[in-house]
């Protein structure tokens, strides 16, 4: 008995042993757990500002105020009903004129020339738009404010240039000069940059702008989703709960899962060789994009569905088949409504992938520079990911803070999306 | 677990059903059934008849192949891929596994009760008038609310849920919720109702209120109840089978079984020798 109790003693001396042992290690775990959130918190943290601040340039531009006389003799319009006159006006003299009106003293041809480029090269159309929209200007004097150069608008957004030396910046000395005496006039004014909000790209920095590919992200996004959500569905309801479980929906299975490890690049390759050269759906355009996104996200959604058909229990199957339901009704009533938290999550994630391919988009000509907003589902276009992959690939500086305004956009986007998916979500859940 | 027989000597015990699996004018009548799972045996060549209006009991030990019997008769198995049912079933001389022979309209016919209640996730009102919406048994609203109504009544469930039948079905207690299963059973107006072990997932007082709520509803319906418990057995049914490793061993009047059993290995189930 004592043998026994001296026995018992010692086994709990060994349990407490061993529990400090196991509270030590449970502690390490929160710790380290901790650590690896914080961690991820902190990079996103990074990322983020890094990308806001970068940015944050995009979002401003500078605007120089002319004083543009509409000279019909410099245009060379006779009369101003003729608009393919007023089209085809020599606006860039007009400017000119008007620049160097401000500025009598600049007199040497390289002067001028410097003078000029103060302006966006865009100022022209500009300039012939509003005469456009009202030709009854012509031969008067308008105050108008044109558009800055990439080149000054960093100049003056950055404040250390100007201490730097003349060889190290874009803008030369009397250009500086030119300039301070522009803003002595209030002649420079920084705005909110809504142009980057609405224009089409370009190759000039300060008119690039993202609504091009942003219908472009939305049109291709739109075709994937309505391409794949109801393939993806049915694809997955019928082998879920209707293919006979034999060697053919066993390789079938493999072969979704196989699909999804496949290095998107190749859908890319695929839609090239089938989509554009066998049947001649037009390339670069939203239409080819989705199609090629749409494979790539099949897999995705197929797997995902049917993981939460799966999890629906099978006692709601019963029930309703022990009421004489048919399979179809079982399934279109009561299984498919369950599991469409789960199918819509998933399919979320497919298109949040989708959003933010690159590669695939490529192959068929998606990464063409394109400045018309595609007003169609077969019109050219670009998207997000590729608008910010060709801006980073651009020379100019003021390109980097596109690229981030872009990658702005692009997130801001991406969780609008995840919001609605938890909306939904929220809606179709049921409390058992 | 004492006075095990070994399964060889069990088969050889067990060569013919002992009692009476006959019965004059039978609701559903089965003939040599065989059920495999894939090459394993479930079942072995039973044979018995479900008299009309009557309460029946299957009981045995675990894994004896009662609630396998009992989802042959509404052809449940067929949603098992690898189950196979040989033999004869007939419900009044109507062959439920002939070719002829919709699922559908035969589990219209024969309802059947869960062990684990399982209420759709909608509302209360929904759940019951499922089942008539799928079959057209209601031309309009007004119909389908009695039929909804009655249904309750009968299942004893709806003076407790008649000022919520808009809420859910899963908010409902165990006991409540396998009543709204039984008045979703009934709404269809089934000739048959089968219940697998309707109460073993229920508390005492809910296990009795199912309890007799099975004796009301034997006036209207043929009821076989697949049950765990033998003090359930003999109070709710009028005849008992005892089923053990896939053969009908015994079959006979309630009373008798649990009085005076006639084979071995029905006495050593009732006096507890093993289950």
């Amino acid at each position: 008995m004592s043998n026994k109790m001296s026995h018992h003693r010692s086994n709990i001396e060994q349990v407490r042993h061993s529990l400090k042992k196991r509270h030590r290690q449970e502690k390490r775990f929160i710790l380290l757990g901790k650590l690896s959130v914080l961690t991820g918190f902190l990079f996103l943290a990074f990322l983020l500002t890094d990308i806001g601040i970068k940015a944050w340039p995009a979002f401003q531009q500078h605007w120089i105020q002319l004083d543009v006389t509409f000279d019909a003799q410099i245009l060379d319009v006779e009369a101003p009903a003729d608009e393919a006159a007023l089209k085809k006006g020599n606006y860039r003299g007009v400017l000119k004129k008007s620049l160097y009106a401000m500025f009598p003293d600049v007199s040497a041809r390289r002067d001028k020339k410097a003078l000029f480029k103060l302006i966006s090269s865009g100022a022209e159309y500009q300039v012939r738009d509003i005469l456009l929209a009202d030709p009854r200007k012509l031969g008067t004097t308008q105050q108008i404010w044109v558009l800055a150069d990439d080149d000054v608008e960093r100049f003056l957004k950055e404040p250390a240039l100007r201490e730097s030396q003349q060889s190290d910046r874009r803008i030369k000395d009397n250009q500086v000069a030119w300039l301070d005496q522009l803003s002595g006039q209030g002649r420079i004014e920084s705005q909110w940059n809504w142009a980057f909000l609405t224009s089409g790209d370009s190759r000039e920095p300060e008119q690039a702008g993202i609504a091009g590919a942003l219908r472009g992200t939305m049109l291709t996004i739109l075709v994937t989703l309505a391409m794949s959500f109801p393939l993806g569905l049915a694809a997955a309801v019928y082998l879920e709960e209707f293919a006979p479980q034999n060697r053919w929906t066993d390789l079938i299975e493999i072969n979704v899962n196989n699909l999804a490890a496949v290095p998107s690049i190749v859908f890319g390759l695929l839609g090239l060789a089938v989509f554009i050269s066998f049947f001649g759906v037009p390339r670069s355009a939203p239409l080819v994009g989705g199609m090629v996104l749409t494979l790539m996200t099949l897999p995705t959604i197929i797997i995902a569905s049917r993981a939460s058909l799966k999890s629906v229990p099978p006692s709601i199957r019963d029930a309703a088949l022990a009421l004489g339901a048919s399979k179809v009704q079982t399934v279109f009533q009561h299984v498919v409504p369950l599991a469409m938290p789960g199918i819509l999550t998933g399919t979320i994630i497919g298109m949040a992938q989708a959003l933010g391919e690159t590669a695939p988009l490529l192959m068929i000509g998606m990464v063409a520079f394109i400045v018309d907003i595609p007003q169609g589902i077969t019109d050219s276009a670009t998207v997000l990911p590729v608008q910010i992959y060709l801006w980073a690939d651009s020379p100019e500086r003021a390109f980097m803070a596109k690229t981030s305004a872009a990658i702005i956009v692009l997130l801001l986007f991406l969780v609008t999306m995840n919001l609605l998916a938890v909306v939904l979500r929220k809606r179709f859940e049921r409390k058992w | 677990m004492t006075q095990v027989i070994e399964a060889p000597d069990i088969h050889q015990a067990i060569k013919q059903t002992v009692g009476s699996p006959f019965t004059h004018k039978p609701k559903i009548s089965t003939r040599n059934v065989d059920v495999f799972y894939d090459d394993k045996q479930a079942i072995f060549d039973v044979s018995l008849d479900i008299g009309s209006h009557e309460v029946i009991a299957l009981i045995g030990p675990s894994g004896c192949g009662k609630s396998t019997y009992l989802r042959c008769f509404n052809r449940m198995n067929d949603t098992i891929q690898s189950c196979r049912v040989t033999g004869e079933f007939r419900l009044e001389e109507e062959d439920i596994y002939a070719r002829g022979m919709d699922p559908v309209l035969l589990r219209a016919r024969i309802g059947m009760v869960f062990q684990k209640p399982n209420p759709f996730p909608k509302s209360i009102y929904d759940n019951v008038a499922y089942g008539p919406k799928l079959h057209g048994l209601a031309s309009n609203r007004a119909e389908l609310d009695e039929i909804v109504v009655s249904s309750l009544q009968k299942a004893g469930l709806y003076e407790e849920v008649k000022d919520r039948l808009n809420a859910s079905g899963t908010g409902l207690s165990g006991g409540q919720q396998q009543r709204l299963c039984i008045a979703r059973t009934i709404a269809v107006s089934p000739e048959v109702i089968l219940m697998d072990e309707p109460a073993s997932a229920l508390d005492p007082i809910a296990t009795a209120t199912i309890e007799e709520l099975i004796d009301e509803l034997r006036q209207n319906y043929t009821i076989v109840i697949v049950t765990h418990s033998m003090q359930q057995a003999a109070r709710v049914s009028q005849r008992t089978a005892y089923f053990h490793l896939g053969k009908l061993v015994e079959v006979g009047d309630t009373n008798q079984i649990f009085t005076n059993p006639q084979h071995q290995l029905t006495e050593n189930y009732i006096t507890g020798r093993f289950g």
